[in-house]
């Protein structure tokens, strides 16, 4: 039996790490689905979830890159701080005089500044490390007190909000795109990833590779537009509450039709974050940079002799970090539609766990993208599931801390056994 | 007299206070082997990474079929097709054969991504010639033995049509097999009419292998000979001496 389903994942091809986190993800879930009497596994929580680990999800990439290269980047959480509290004061009290409140420029030139700011915070903190050659641990444990620093003495303490309303929409439940866009975008994407699997297929062929049986194929096809599938579901069943529909009605002088109801749809931030897995992925396998990342992890020796510039890779990871940063304090302060100085605070912690989580090797050269999307939703998923159970946060933060210490111990032991290092 | 393929001329490089190659010149003809000689921390392996564009020379310079050429960086060397084989492999243990092959060189699709299809198939073509048992191609070079991941490392050298060819402790950490498996490459690879440096601790190797062998002490070049003329015990007596028998008779 269990060798019969060894075998169909080998044919599939697919990862036996990434089923293992799929199986502890489903594993969290039911339990805490049991312990709160069926309201974990719900769309509207399932929903929340994903807009909770948003953030952390998208900078737990970036994270990958820096772990890979056998660096560490304590900084990230301080970064979001004082890049969100300086977009806060753009988008309030700088772009509103010059271009009037709620014009939509605001929003797409805080982000853009954001953006910049992120990876010249990066590139800096990377050519210290680089160029330097100031341990990345020392110039990032500085970064983390210079940075959530700035960000107390840009506000004085102060929280600003409320925040440009496009501003908003990037970051929560109030920014999704409905039904009919959320299903356009599913078969979108699995048209992709169907064209994606055929191109692969014919390419193997013409270069007389071995290729999966039609049927594997056809069954990871079906796996994967499934999943699509079943995910754009979730997202469509949440009901947006009958309240909130009424007040817009009520806004735009209208009634209500009785029995009216409408569904969220995807949540602009996790757009943002499929994008950003998506993109770090193909950049991870597929082009020369990130080729270089693994080698420079593999052996920073072996890449140097290989004519590459590893102090200028090193300034273009943690400029890459820098820029995921600012996207994340783009969703964690709109979501919050305010932006205060303690913003961010001990995210660096999460991220690292969510790319350790995931396999990511902090010995270097070892590390996945999808893995730390996974990991960061584990852990999000673990922690507001405790929250629901009612567990009392010093309690929540004992277990977190434990379950990533087993997941490490448990990716050993994967590790020893699969003879992966 | 013909035109050295590769001269290095009057070659110094010191680390601090120590001169670590010290007024070295050596040669290669096209088809040549070309041993060198000495103790560890002889400045055997310190001069061959100024070839490979490792280190900045202090003083001297390069010449390529007679041209003279600056080598800064291991791409420099790599356009005077000066390829290098180093002792530790220099590969990236948690990537696979093909992207080990091509690193710092991928070949890339129109859209400028790395095609790892096209690169597993050249990669797949030259094994065929150096490492016909070779087959893991998809797992990274950390789970391959020594004479594979050697194989690899000369593949790579290999491919890219090199012209001068620096292999520093090549059968080091391989079986007798393994060993008598570069030992073929080599002659064919000159038969190819390439220029070879060949670093080695192995006397015997060295004598049957090198056409010509140059010995160094402490940074210094004791001499240059040709295998014939001289005996095993009189190569001994320059790497342990330090003297060139030859020259005191």
């Amino acid at each position: 039996m269990s060798g019969g389903l060894g075998n169909l994942i080998k044919t599939l091809q697919i990862d036996t790490r990434l089923l293992g986190m799929i199986g502890a993800f489903i594993v969290i879930s039911l339990v805490f689905h049991i312990a709160t009497g069926g309201t974990f596994l719900t769309p509207r929580n399932l929903f929340t979830l994903t807009l909770q680990t948003a953030s952390v999800a998208v900078m737990a990439t970036g994270m990958v890159f820096v772990i890979v290269t056998r660096n560490i980047d304590l900084s990230i959480g301080s970064m979001l701080g004082i890049i969100g509290m300086l977009m806060g004061v753009i988008q309030v009290q700088i772009l509103p005089d010059f271009l009037g409140f709620g014009n939509p420029a605001i929003w797409i030139i805080t982000v853009l500044i954001g953006l910049l700011l992120g990876a010249a915070i990066g590139a800096f903190q990377g050519w210290l490390i680089g160029y330097l050659v100031i341990p990345s641990f020392i110039v990032t444990l500085g970064g983390l007190l210079i940075w959530r620093g700035g960000a107390w003495w840009v506000s004085k303490g102060t929280t600003i909000s409320p925040l440009d309303p496009n501003f908003i929409k990037l970051g929560g439940a109030s920014g999704t795109i409905g039904v009919t866009a959320s299903w356009a975008l599913a078969i979108v994407g699995s048209v992709l990833t169907i064209i994606f699997l055929i191109n692969t297929r014919r390419k193997h062929i013409s270069h007389g590779f071995a290729v999966k049986p039609v049927w594997a194929e056809y069954a990871l096809g079906a796996i994967l537009v499934g999943t699509i599938s079943g995910i754009t579901a979730i997202m469509n069943a949440y009901l947006i509450p009958t309240r909130i529909l009424e007040r817009r009605f009520t806004a735009e002088g209208l009634e209500m039709p009785e029995g009216y109801t409408e569904a969220y749809g995807f949540p602009i931030s996790v757009l943002i974050v499929l994008f950003v897995t998506i993109a770090m992925t193909v950049v991870a396998r597929k082009t020369r940079f990130g080729r270089y990342v693994f080698a420079m992890g593999g052996n920073p020796d072996a890449a140097e002799l290989s004519g590459i510039n590893t102090r200028k890779l090193t300034v273009k990871v943690f400029a890459l970090m820098g820029a995921l940063t600012a996207i994340a304090a783009v969703i964690a302060s709109a979501r919050l539609g305010s932006a205060g100085s303690s913003l961010g605070e001990l995210d660096e912690l999460r991220v690292i766990a969510a790319a350790v989580i995931g396999g990511t090797a902090l010995a270097g050269g070892v590390g996945t993208i999808y893995g730390a999307i996974l990991g960061a939703l584990i852990m999000q998923a673990l922690v507001s599931g405790m929250g629901m159970v009612g567990v009392d946060s010093p309690l929540q933060n004992m277990i977190v801390g434990g379950v990533l210490i087993l997941a490490v111990w448990i990716d050993i032991i994967y590790r020893r056994k699969t003879g992966d290092a | 007299m013909s035109t050295p393929l590769l001269e290095m001329r009057n070659i110094s490089i010191h680390f601090g206070g120590i001169k670590a190659v010290d007024d070295v010149s050596i040669d290669v003809m096209p088809g040549e082997v070309v041993g060198l000689l000495g103790h560890n921390g002889a400045g055997k392996s310190t001069l061959i990474k100024i070839l490979s564009g490792a280190y900045k020379k202090d003083a001297g310079e390069i010449f390529v079929d007679g041209k003279k050429v600056e080598i800064h960086s291991p791409i420099d060397a790599r356009e005077h097709n000066i390829e290098t084989i180093y002792q530790t492999l220099a590969l990236s243990d948690n990537l696979d054969a093909a992207s080990n092959l091509f690193l710092g060189r991928e070949i890339t699709t129109k859209f400028g991504l790395v095609d790892d299809t096209a690169m597993e198939a050249e990669s797949r073509k030259i094994m065929a010639r150096l490492n016909p048992n070779f087959q893991r191609f998809s797992e990274p070079v950390r789970s391959l033995s020594g004479g594979q991941r050697q194989s690899v490392a000369i593949a790579r050298a290999v491919y890219f049509n090199a012209r001068i060819l620096i292999m520093d402790e090549p059968t080091a950490a391989l079986g007798v097999h393994e060993t008598a498996m570069v030992a073929d490459l080599i002659k064919e690879l000159k038969a190819q009419g390439l220029g070879i440096f060949l670093i080695s601790h192995d006397t015997r190797e060295m004598m049957e292998l090198c056409d010509r062998v140059s010995v160094m002490k402490n940074g210094k070049l004791i001499g240059t000979e040709r295998v014939e003329d001289v005996t095993e015990d009189d190569i001994l007596s320059m790497i342990i001496m330090g003297k060139n028998p030859k020259q005191a008779a």
